[in-house]
């Protein structure tokens, strides 16, 4: 297996690709818990003025007939006008695209947007559904029995891990 | 039949709603963190989410209550689930029809959830024993036993304004001896952890054995509200003056009732808060209730987001 | 029919007899013991070797339904439970729908009783009219009938002055009383103990003092009168105290509890198990010790299974309000040796409790194992292991706190008046 990029590198590539299509007035909704700590920091690199907003999509998800409520639901904090705004979402890991239709189905619930594009930190492929992100900071192929995640240390510095799947 | 707890399936995840006592802390914490993420729901212009879409939640009220059974159709509705009503005590109960019939005919209809309030302490438990293992029961009152979403809704409001429990001295105030909502608060605040917890009334009115539920008794109110952090006023009821219980509701006043200068005993940042509907001039002064220290009203929109937060948690259980 | 009971160990409270020994049966009586009757040949034998052999169970409450209350119980089923369970002698309450203050009434149901050839039954008749409390009922005409005794059932101590004239009027004639202590008002509306269970649980307190307050004034009223009195179900560990004392001071009372009081208590209760639901109420634990020590130093004379069989329906109720109650006679033996095992009680000192002392109170010649008496007999095996499983039981009544439990002692023979009436 390829050693993992630096994540820190890859939000700076992130932010990069990002400057040119992003205004003072974006909006950026960071998606718990991965998606929010880069959108903190996307908010800064880019010097966005709108406040930032934050989603957990827990009560939005398609798996609640499965697996039951989230242990951990943290609350949606969107400070600003959905209603005409320019949104950008930001999450860690794109795979199946389910979380996202759950943040755009929760963002609608707020009101209806201008337009909603997405950045991703890594692209791992696997879609299951019909969505892409306009802003990704690398595609990395992970195992179908493996998962990859953003982590911070108590520096705040960001860093990759891949672990099997199910590993606490 | 000890050693099980009925309430908790074979994972220890909760299966029913039934009472605050007997419920692992980490429950109750997880029902308050949930309700907190629901207040923000609430906050905003659709205050729906979809979770209980295509769910059919029944309110059996064997006992009416206009309020309860609302807040809890308007918990139901926010989670998009389907919510019928029954006041059962104006029609199949009165035509004879056994509780367990009436709950075997609407589960038979394909009902997810039975939110029940009775006037008998244990129906809630009695249904529970008997519906299929995939309907959720909540509890919404029965008898003088529980009302666990209330219980649960009061300690949403005290860590709201108080943050900790640990360092907390709270005083239940009334006619605790007849009241559900009490006795969840007692086990509520004693599986938080609150430190000192008193109740306050005359000797009618308290449980002969309340003591042993782990609370300080007192009959005198400035006494007992003295550095006290957190008041709940219970309601009094009419007929507790015909059962030789207390002589009028204004002697219960001028002992028990909440007034300015009384209030004035607790710390200065005390909350006062009242389950409802209030009797003003009985328990509480309107100046208290409509005062700054009041959080009544805050407790209602707290409660729909606890009902909301119950309500997912057991229908996410399987 | 000719009946031996060979090899069994052969136990009489009311004699001190305990020895493995045979015991001869002809012509409804026990025609002798040890050897066999000059002449006497068997029709059958019964091996008992490894079993007990003791005067048949005379229990001193135990309701039939009848009349009334059918769809309850029969006295068909009721019957076969109380064989089943040893028992060769019972006391009815008069609490049957009609009450028994009707000598027509007692007649009929002596003579039902009667044709069923099984225990002998023996009715309590109404001490007031309906069981009202206000005008007493024709005592000697019950007694012709066949009464034994008068009783209020459970229903409230009336008014005093009602219940003085009724205990003056009864202890004219030397007819026994046989009183519940139970307050009218005091914890009128109760349904389960008050103690830290009805506290937790918000269910509707009675409290010790229904039982003391009421058990003063009929321990007074007996000392103005001298009326024979029979107190009832005992529940609380004052109300024990209270006995010991009477009978200390030389009045005359005898006393039961119910054999749900030896084992059980309001922590029984659990999540609102309403075969817990009982009359008198499960009490604390203090009380429950209280009792045992009751029953073991003679204060409290016998154990009564207070047999009250209920339907499903009336017991699938919020706790409140279900009806209270608990079949019991096919549990009363099985139970009085747990409490003797438990307590380290001899084995004739147990089954005192549940034969020669009801026998005494009755004042029936029964509960006795010498020759000449009726062979009533009841024949078990001490080591025999069972689970109490309700659908098992003959009662129509499966309203069983002890559903599920482990019982050792198991009825293998019951015999009235000289009959194999039961064989388990």
């Amino acid at each position: 297996m390829s050693s993992l990029p630096d994540a820190e590198d890859l939000l700076a590539r992130l932010a990069d690709r990002m400057r040119a299509s992003v205004t003072p007035d974006t909006a950026l909704v960071g998606i718990h818990t991965g998606g929010v700590w880069l959108a903190h920091r996307l908010h800064k690199a880019l010097a966005l003025s709108q406040p930032l907003g934050t989603i957990d999509v827990s009560f939005y998800r398609d798996d609640y007939g499965s697996r039951g409520l989230h242990q951990k639901v943290r609350p949606s904090n969107i400070p600003f006008e959905v209603v005409d705004a320019d949104i950008v979402l930001v999450d860690d890991v794109l795979y199946t695209g389910r979380t996202i239709r759950a943040a755009m189905n929760e963002l609608f619930d707020y009101g209806r947007p201008k337009s909603i594009r997405l950045a991703a930190l890594i692209d791992r492929g696997g879609r299951q559904l019909p969505i892409s992100a306009q802003f990704v900071g690398a595609e990395i192929a992970v195992a179908r029995d493996e998962q990859i995640e953003l982590r911070k240390n108590e520096k705040d510095q960001l860093s990759l891990a891949v672990s099997p799947v199910g590993a606490a | 039949m000890t050693g099980y707890n009925p309430q908790l399936d074979a994972n220890g995840k909760l299966q029913h709603l039934l009472t605050i006592e007997g419920l692992p802390r980490e429950i109750v914490l997880h029902i308050l963190d949930t309700a907190h993420s629901f207040l923000s729901v609430g906050e905003r212009e659709i205050k729906k989410v979809p979770l209980l879409r295509g769910k059919a939640i029944f309110n059996l009220f064997f006992e009416a209550s206009t309020r309860t059974r609302t807040t809890f159709e308007i918990a139901a509705k926010r989670l998009s689930a389907d919510v019928i009503n029954l006041n059962v005590g104006t029609s199949s109960q009165s035509k004879g029809e056994t509780l367990l019939d009436t709950v075997a005919n609407l589960s038979a209809m394909h009902a997810d959830m039975f939110v029940v309030r009775h006037s008998q302490s244990g129906a809630a438990h009695l249904i529970a024993r008997h519906v299929a293992p995939y309907i959720h029961v909540i509890n919404a009152g029965d008898g003088r036993h529980a009302h666990p979403t209330q219980g649960l809704l009061d300690m949403f409001t005290i860590r709201h304004y108080k943050k900790e429990f640990t360092t907390l001295r709270v005083a239940i105030v009334g006619d605790v001896l007849h009241s559900r909502v009490a006795r969840s608060q007692i086990h509520a605040l004693t599986t938080l952890g609150v430190p000192e917890v008193r109740v306050i009334g005359p000797r009618t009115l308290l449980p002969s054995n309340v003591a042993e539920l782990g609370v300080h008794v007192y009959h005198d109110m400035a006494a007992g509200l003295r550095d006290v952090d957190v008041v709940i006023m219970l309601r009094l009821q009419n007929e507790r003056m015909n059962g030789a219980l207390l002589p009028s509701a204004q002697e219960f006043f001028k002992y028990y009732g909440l007034t300015p200068e009384k209030l004035g005993n607790a710390k200065p940042d005390a909350i006062v808060m009242h389950p409802g509907p209030m009797n003003r001039g009985i328990e509480i002064e309107s100046s208290v209730a409509d005062g700054r220290q009041s959080v009544i009203l805050p407790q209602v929109t707290f409660g729909i987001a606890v009902r909301m937060a119950v309500m997912s948690i057991l229908a996410g259980n399987a | 029919m000719k009946i031996q009971i060979r090899g069994g160990r052969v136990v009489d409270p009311g004699s001190g007899l305990d020895r493995v020994q045979d015991i001869f049966v002809a012509a409804g009586k026990v025609t002798g013991l040890g050897g066999a009757p000059s002449g006497f040949h068997a029709n059958r034998v019964i091996e008992a070797a490894g079993l007990i052999v003791c005067p048949g169970l005379v229990d001193l409450s135990a309701r039939l339904r009848e009349p009334g209350y059918e769809y309850k119980a029969t006295l068909e089923s009721e019957m076969a439970a109380a064989v089943a369970g040893g028992v060769t002698s019972l006391v009815c309450p008069p609490d049957t729908e009609p009450p028994l203050d009707e000598p027509g009434l007692v007649e009929m149901l002596k003579h039902r009783a009667r044709s069923l050839n099984q225990a002998h039954v023996y009715p309590l008749g109404a001490l007031t009219q309906g069981l009202k409390g206000e005008r007493i009922t024709e005592m000697a005409e019950l007694l012709d009938a066949g009464c034994i005794a008068f009783s209020q059932a459970d229903a409230p101590l009336i008014d005093n002055q009602v219940l003085l004239r009724a205990m003056q009027y009864a202890s004219t004639f030397g007819y026994p009383v046989w009183l519940r202590p139970r307050d009218a008002s005091l914890g009128r509306d109760g349904v389960a103990h008050d103690g830290q269970v009805a506290t937790r649980l918000g269910l509707a307190p009675i409290p010790a003092i229904a039982e003391t307050v009421a058990l003063s004034t009929i321990l007074l009223l007996v000392r103005e009168t001298g009326a024979k009195v029979h107190l009832c179900r005992l529940s609380t560990a004052d109300g024990v105290d209270m006995v010991r004392q009477a009978k200390s001071l030389g009045i005359n009372v005898t006393c039961d509890v119910s054999a749900n009081q030896v084992h059980l208590s309001e922590m029984d209760i659990g999540y609102f198990d309403s075969n817990c639901h009982l009359v008198p109420p499960l009490r604390s634990l203090r009380d429950r010790e209280a009792v045992r020590r009751g029953v073991q130093d003679g204060t409290v004379d016998a154990i009564c299974s207070d047999h009250t069989p209920v339907d499903e329906d009336a017991k699938q109720l919020p706790f409140g309000e279900s009806e209270a109650g608990a079949t019991g006679l096919e549990l009363l033996l099985a139970l009085t040796l747990k409490w003797a095992a438990e307590a380290k009680i001899p084995l004739p000192a147990a089954l005192a409790k549940v034969t020669s002392g009801p026998a005494k109170i009755l004042d029936i010649g029964a509960g006795a194992l010498s020759p000449g008496v009726n062979a009533d007999l009841c024949v078990f095996d001490p080591q025999a292991r069972w689970k109490v499983e309700p659908a098992a039981l003959k009662s129509q009544g499966k309203n069983t706190p002890f559903a599920g439990y482990d019982m050792l002692g198991k009825v293998r023979f019951t015999l009235v008046q000289g009959q194999v009436v039961y064989e388990g």
